[in-house]
């Protein structure tokens, strides 16, 4: 690997200008891509006289940090101009126990069918990964009923029911892929040392699980956070999360566009899962490429 | 009482049988020593005997007692595998006292069962340390902290040391020997090593194919190997097995390469010698290679019970405590083992003398031993 990696590289090192192309090339892409995330940023500090004389695009004339405070809690999002702030209260109450309950389960999950054998338990493990691949679409009517049933509709425990069920999916591959690198030999210890299946799991699997975990909550923190179209389709008002809020948000015709309050809440409502990745985007990589037990 | 009963063990693995009916049975204080090639089925027998695995038929009986459907925990063993099997996010101490922590022993009783072990094994310095701390050699001593800590009925070993260096194998095994010695315990002891079977054994189970194709002490193994298979397995270099033919009455000698000019005839001891069918019949012959010698080795006993012969020198290894010599017997290549000083010409003749009290008869058929 290591070898041929060299290999493919030594034309281009050994080439200054092909270097610099390729430099080049990669940071113009990077630039366009940026772009939309400029005008953002821009947007959130100019006022709207601003905005109007000009468009959505161009500089500052001064900045109008005030823009994040009225999005924050006094925008007026249907009807009710309390800001995005109650709809990310929203998002937390939904993101937190949702990521906490399928992170677990999923680790259990995860545990049970690398290390332990039972009847069909390839075929478990094939059903429950099968979620991964149906799209969100197809099982918005089967959730409607559910919810129905249980008299969740329009609630966030129903939204956290929902990213629950979902989530093991993802949960338990990452964390079965992570455990199958556990030696056998160790269950078989703990075994006879008198260990059951659950003390297992809390007293040697879990203490040696950091960085799977890791991963797995950013990964679930970051989707249920951003997941839109569940909670634009079950909840509405002010049991919304902050991403079905933006929507309501943009689309309040009362007056004239606010784009300069709509980029700060953008912003705002994009900024809990970008600190999660920079406090914890090394363990990720980490997590995505560490081996379980050495 | 039996320490340990295995009974017409069978297992079967898809459509492979790994065990076609196992029978041991150890006295109390044995040290078993299961060996064989990989794939003959001695680790899934000892995860058996540990309820990690369920015989397909078959009985395991500890102490007196059946318990081929009782889980691992509750038939009080303790049990050392290869890669020593460590928590790894535990201390050493907290590895030792995990099962105790499991069974709910009291904490005052878990740190005096510790401070005992660990003096012991000269553990005491690493306690707190965590396993990725540690060298093989002292996670190899904390495993079997982990195992003598419980003071079980049976210690079970799975290939404890195949994964030390040299050197501390062989200190490993002597300390493992002289453990055993001090505290008596039933010992059970899976590994492919010939050596440390004959080192550490009480008794030997050499296993071959599912089967186990003999079981006896040491001695019995290496000088009576029941059939071909533990003659060429056991000891380093193996016994020399060649075919040979049985010729004479009263007194049968074997011939060696019968019919050419360089035919080799070894007298036959008088006792335990063949029984009378076997005469004129081909057998196939062994002799161990320390049988061989530089003539004029007396092999401590009286004139007329070793022979000497001239035999072609092939190749010599010395290896400094003695010298290897390949040599041809009636055509055969044959090992033999001189003294380190003695250095046969290679490509010419040399005398040498042969312990025929040493030799063993083999049926060429069921290569079952015969005398």
């Amino acid at each position: 690997m290591a070898e041929a990696s060299v290999m493919s590289l030594a034309p281009a090192a050994r080439n200054p200008l092909g270097r610099w192309l390729v430099y080049a090339l990669l940071t113009g892409f990077a630039a366009f891509y940026l772009v939309p995330l400029l005008v953002v940023v821009l947007n959130s500090v100019r006022t709207a006289q601003d905005i109007g004389a000009t468009s959505v695009i161009g500089w500052p004339r001064e900045l109008a940090l005030d823009n994040f405070s009225r999005a924050w809690s006094s925008y007026c999002i249907a009807q009710t101009c309390a800001g995005i702030a109650p709809y990310m209260w929203n998002s937390f109450l939904l993101v937190v126990p949702a990521t906490i309950i399928s992170t677990l389960l999923g680790a259990l999950n995860g545990y049970s069918v690398a290390l332990w054998r039972f009847r069909g338990d390839n075929w478990v493990f094939g059903l429950v990964t099968l979620g991964v691949f149906l799209p969100e679409q197809m099982k918005l009517i089967p959730w409607v009923l559910v919810l129905r049933d249980l008299g969740l509709t329009n609630s966030i425990a129903g939204l956290v029911l929902i990213h629950v069920v979902q989530g093991i999916s993802f949960t338990t591959l990452f964390c079965r892929n992570y455990y199958v690198a556990i030696p056998a030999e160790l269950l078989k210890a703990a075994r006879i040392d008198g260990a059951g299946y659950f003390r297992i799991f809390w007293r040697i699997v879990l203490p040696l699980s950091p960085p799977i975990l890791i991963v797995t909550v950013i990964w679930q923190f970051t989707h249920i956070w951003n997941e839109f179209l569940y909670g634009v389709t079950f909840t509405s008002g002010p049991q919304q999360p902050v991403t079905a809020a933006l929507i309501a948000l943009s689309v309040s015709v009362s007056e004239a566009p606010q784009y300069g309050v709509q980029s700060a809440a953008v912003l705002l409502a994009a900024l809990p899962t970008l600190l999660v990745y920079l406090f914890g985007g090394k363990y990720f990589l980490r997590g995505l490429t560490a081996g379980a037990v050495k | 009482m039996s320490a340990l009963v295995i009974r017409n063990v069978r297992k079967r693995f898809g459509a492979q049988e790994v065990l076609k009916g196992i029978d041991i049975a150890a006295e109390s204080g044995e040290f078993i020593v299961l060996v064989g090639p990989s794939g003959c089925g001695k680790s899934t027998l000892l995860n058996i005997v540990a309820g990690l695995e369920q015989p397909d038929a078959g009985d395991v009986e500890i102490a007196g007692r059946v318990v081929t459907r009782v889980p691992p925990k509750d038939r009080d063993i303790a049990m050392v595998f290869q890669s020593y099997a460590l928590y790894p996010t535990m201390t050493v101490r907290q590895n030792i006292t995990f099962g105790m922590a499991c069974r709910g022993v009291p904490k005052r009783q878990q740190a005096e069962a510790v401070a005992r072990t660990a003096r012991l094994l000269q553990i005491e310095a690493l306690l707190d340390r965590k396993p990725s701390q540690l060298s093989g050699g002292q996670r190899q001593r904390v495993a079997m902290g982990r195992a003598l800590v419980r003071d079980p009925l049976l210690f079970l070993f799975d290939e404890p040391l195949s994964n030390l260096d040299a050197k501390l194998r062989v200190e490993m095994r002597m300390e493992i020997k002289q453990l055993h010695r001090r505290i008596g315990a039933t010992m059970v002891y899976v590994t492919h090593d010939q050596i440390e079977a004959m080192t550490m054994a009480t008794r030997i189970a050499v296993m071959h194919q599912g089967e186990v194709q003999q079981f006896a002490d040491p001695d019995t193994v290496y000088n009576r190997p029941a059939n071909l298979f533990v003659a060429r397995f056991m000891g380093a270099p193996p016994m020399n097995t060649v075919a040979a033919r049985l010729v004479g009455g009263e007194r049968p000698v074997a011939v060696i390469g019968a019919g050419r000019p360089d035919e080799i005839r070894l007298p036959l001891p008088a006792e335990g010698g063949p029984p009378p069918d076997w005469r004129d019949r081909e057998v196939v012959l062994g002799i161990r290679p320390e049988a061989i010698a530089e003539a004029g080795r007396r092999f401590g006993v009286e004139e007329g019970s070793f022979s000497t012969l001239e035999a072609p020198v092939e190749m010599t290894e010395p290896t400094g405590a003695e010298t290897i010599v390949m040599m041809r017997l009636g055509g055969e290549p044959v090992l033999g083992r001189v003294a380190p000083d003695v250095r046969p010409v290679v490509g010419g003749a040399a005398r040498f003398a042969v312990d025929t009290r040493r030799i063993c008869l083999f049926d060429p058929a069921t290569e079952r031993l015969i005398a």
